[in-house]
């Protein structure tokens, strides 16, 4: 394969993707790019390939982290509201009376902690499902409704049936050249510019 | 170890040694998009996918019509009575929850469990679940007689100073339900983000464009974003595992932490959730098997997933007619009066026609499925199905209202007859669930087309590395 011709201007490059047709050619692209050095690269393909976030040297994700939070948040919000609007009583500073709407429902305890798990356990797993989906959209920078990889149309297919791996030009390795000369090493089908 | 080549045409082999293929004749991942996507690029849908979103959406508009004559004439239009206060509404819900059981199943347990043969049914499943838990949500809100204090269901401030009863099971079950479907749709919609994209990518027109373009959120295929795609996705399946479990435990809850005879057992949770899973299941499969045929999609559901499924209800089915019989033996156990009585009610009473309904669908149907032929023929596989989800049905009824007919004094005894409007009613519920069943067909990926091709021989990037071959499904390690 040869070189692609640089038809746009240098301030406007976003990067170059080569495009690969199988799975283990992405997944020897993708190791070959982290090992070379550089780190603002991405793989764009059409379902999650096996192993390969961990070929691209990705971090593991805060997700559970904050999803693990998120559940404690609604274990808490469902104690304090089951608490406070049923069962509690007293006074701050003795001037602002606090009382729940206490049911007397066959002399029961007002603080009837077992019948307080079913909704606590609900909000829990609510909140940290919330947390879960919420926070991958957060921090996959989700909705973005402009981006330059899906300007350009053959990158369509990168939901359909083809493996792209995307050099961005603010990598400080960014070598338009160079990385054409590299991308090109890796046996891809083509190789794509791409404008901001 | 034997290796099958890819385009085999049966895969309902019993071959342990030898994974079973998953997707029939495609070699390719094109030819996946192609093929499923067919349902939803086609100019026009078969006459048959109109002619029945006519009659689902005239059902529906029945159920508005009636609803609206419930609110303007009062819950005296319903059959429900002095002891039998509950009557169909309730046994609705607990039929329509039920069944929303499956999808939270397949999409969450079955995928903690690795199997894979799950992508090919878990997204309708879900879209399912979805619209059961709609249906279902429905009947306790009409149910509650004063429908414009239904909010009082809710914790909302008021000037009254008025909050609900936390100890009541009627509270957890909105808090369960209300959950369950909030989880049920994140689960759903975020399992259809990539496959939304593939539709924006391939849309012809420009509303399409515009439209798919939207509900994809700009999702790209990054792999960054693939990362904490997975890692969400197995969060999520790991919250919606006890989750699934729960809610009809809580449904259950309604039942067992009451006083009646017949409603106060412990036996209950499990009980219910098998029985959820079971109709869910059986559900899956009616509308499976004509899906599959009318949309060309036999080559991902294929006869293993089939009978897959088959054994699943199978098994769930023998759990459910365990907890029959163990409800009888711990009736006669206990030496309680009216447990016993209320058993025998149940099925030598006056309802023992609903009993034995409910008992050769759910417990003597389902045992068909221990022969292979059973589950290899679409016919016997189909009629099952429909049995199931009638038996299921029944197995509410039996509950709710010989419990309540006949419980402790025989002078407050009293018998329950549907009117009209409940049985018309619940017709009305399968057009609402059918009406919404048949648009998200059309205008919705119906497969999880990215998870499909993710469990396809061909998207191993290690093709030589394992010594399991070429034709298999890597393992996740």
């Amino acid at each position: 394969m040869t070189g692609v011709t640089s038809n746009v201007a240098r301030e406007d490059l976003y990067g170059l993707a080569a495009e690969f047709s199988d799975t283990p050619g992405i997944f020897h692209a993708a190791e070959q790019t982290h090992a070379a050095g550089y780190k603002w690269f991405d793989c764009l393909v059409p379902f999650a390939v096996h192993g390969l976030d961990r070929a691209m040297g990705v971090k593991m994700t805060i997700l559970p982290i904050l999803v693990f939070f998120g559940g404690f948040t609604g274990l808490l919000a469902a104690c304090v509201l089951q608490v406070f609007t049923n069962s509690l009583q007293f006074d701050i500073w003795a001037v602002v009376p606090l009382v729940g709407y206490q049911f007397d429902v066959s002399g029961k305890p007002f603080l009837g902690a077992a019948a307080f798990v079913p909704i606590a356990f609900e909000m829990t797993v609510l909140f940290a499902a919330l947390t879960a989906v919420f926070g991958t959209f957060f921090l996959n920078k989700l909705p973005m409704f402009y981006h330059p990889v899906l300007k350009h149309p053959a990158l369509a297919r990168a939901t359909d049936d083809r493996f792209y791996l995307v050099i961005e030009a603010k990598d400080p390795k960014f070598n338009r050249d160079d990385v054409e000369a590299f991308l090109l090493s890796l046996n891809p089908d083509s190789v794509i510019e791409l404008e901001k | 170890m034997t290796t099958l080549p890819i385009n085999e045409t049966d895969n309902t082999h019993e071959n342990p040694h030898v994974r079973a293929t998953l997707v029939l004749n495609h070699s390719d991942f094109g030819s996946v998009t192609n093929t499923i996507l067919k349902v939803n690029e086609s100019s026009r849908p078969p006459k048959s996918w109109y002619l029945a979103l006519a009659i689902s959406f005239s059902l529906m508009s029945m159920l508005g019509a009636l609803i609206g004559y419930l609110f303007f004439t009062g819950v005296g239009v319903w059959g429900n009575n002095n002891p039998v206060a509950w009557g169909y509404p309730i046994v609705n819900f607990v039929f329509w929850v039920g069944i929303g059981h499956a999808g939270t199943l397949i999409s969450a347990i079955l995928f903690l469990f690795r199997q894979k043969w799950r992508t090919a049914i878990n997204r309708f499943a879900e879209a399912m679940t979805i619209f059961a838990v709609i249906c279902a949500g429905t009947f306790p809100g009409i149910h509650v007689g004063r429908v414009w204090f239904a909010y009082w269901l809710f914790p909302i401030p008021n000037q009254m100073d008025l909050w609900p009863q936390f100890r009541s099971p009627l509270l957890w079950d909105v808090f369960a339900v209300g959950t369950y479907f909030t989880v049920s749709l994140l689960f759903w919609y975020l399992g259809m983000i990539p496959d939304l994209a593939t539709m924006r990518d391939r849309a012809t027109t420009r509303v399409k464009q515009i439209a798919y373009g939207i509900v994809s959120l700009g999702w790209r295929g990054s792999m960054r974003h693939w990362h904490r795609y997975e890692r969400a996705y197995l969060l999520l399946a790991a919250l919606a595992t006890p989750l699934v479990l729960s809610v009809h435990s809580v449904v259950s809850f309604d039942f067992a932490v009451s006083q009646l005879p017949g409603w106060h057992s412990t036996i209950f949770p499990p009980y219910f959730v098998a029985g959820a899973i079971f109709s869910g299941f059986a559900m899956v499969m009616t509308l499976a098997i004509p899906a599959r045929e009318l949309w060309g999609l036999k080559d991902f559901i294929t006869m293993r997933h089939l009978e897959n499924m088959c054994k699943i209800i199978l098994f769930t089915g023998s759990i459910v007619g365990y907890a029959y019989t163990m409800e009888f033996f711990i009736a006669w156990y206990s030496g309680e009066l009216y447990e016993s009585f209320a058993f025998i009610n149940r099925a030598f009473g006056p309802y023992s026609w609903a009993y034995w309904i409910m008992v050769s669908c759910n417990v003597i149907t389902p045992q068909i499925f221990w022969f292979k032929k059973a589950r290899n023929s679409i016919v016997i596989m189909f009629t099952a199905s429909l049995l199931v989800n009638v038996g299921m049905w029944f197995e509410r009824f039996v509950i709710v209202i010989t419990s309540l007919a006949n419980d402790f004094l025989p002078s407050s005894w009293g018998m329950y007859e549907p009117s009209w409007v409940d049985i018309l009613t619940f017709l009305g519920s399968f057009g609402l669930f059918m009406t919404f069943f048949l648009l998200f067909i059309r205008f919705l990926p119906v497969l999880a087309i990215a998870e499909i091709k993710a469990v396809m021989p061909q998207a191993n990037p290690h093709p030589h590395g394992h010594d399991d071959g070429p034709s298999t499904v890597e393992e996740d390690e």
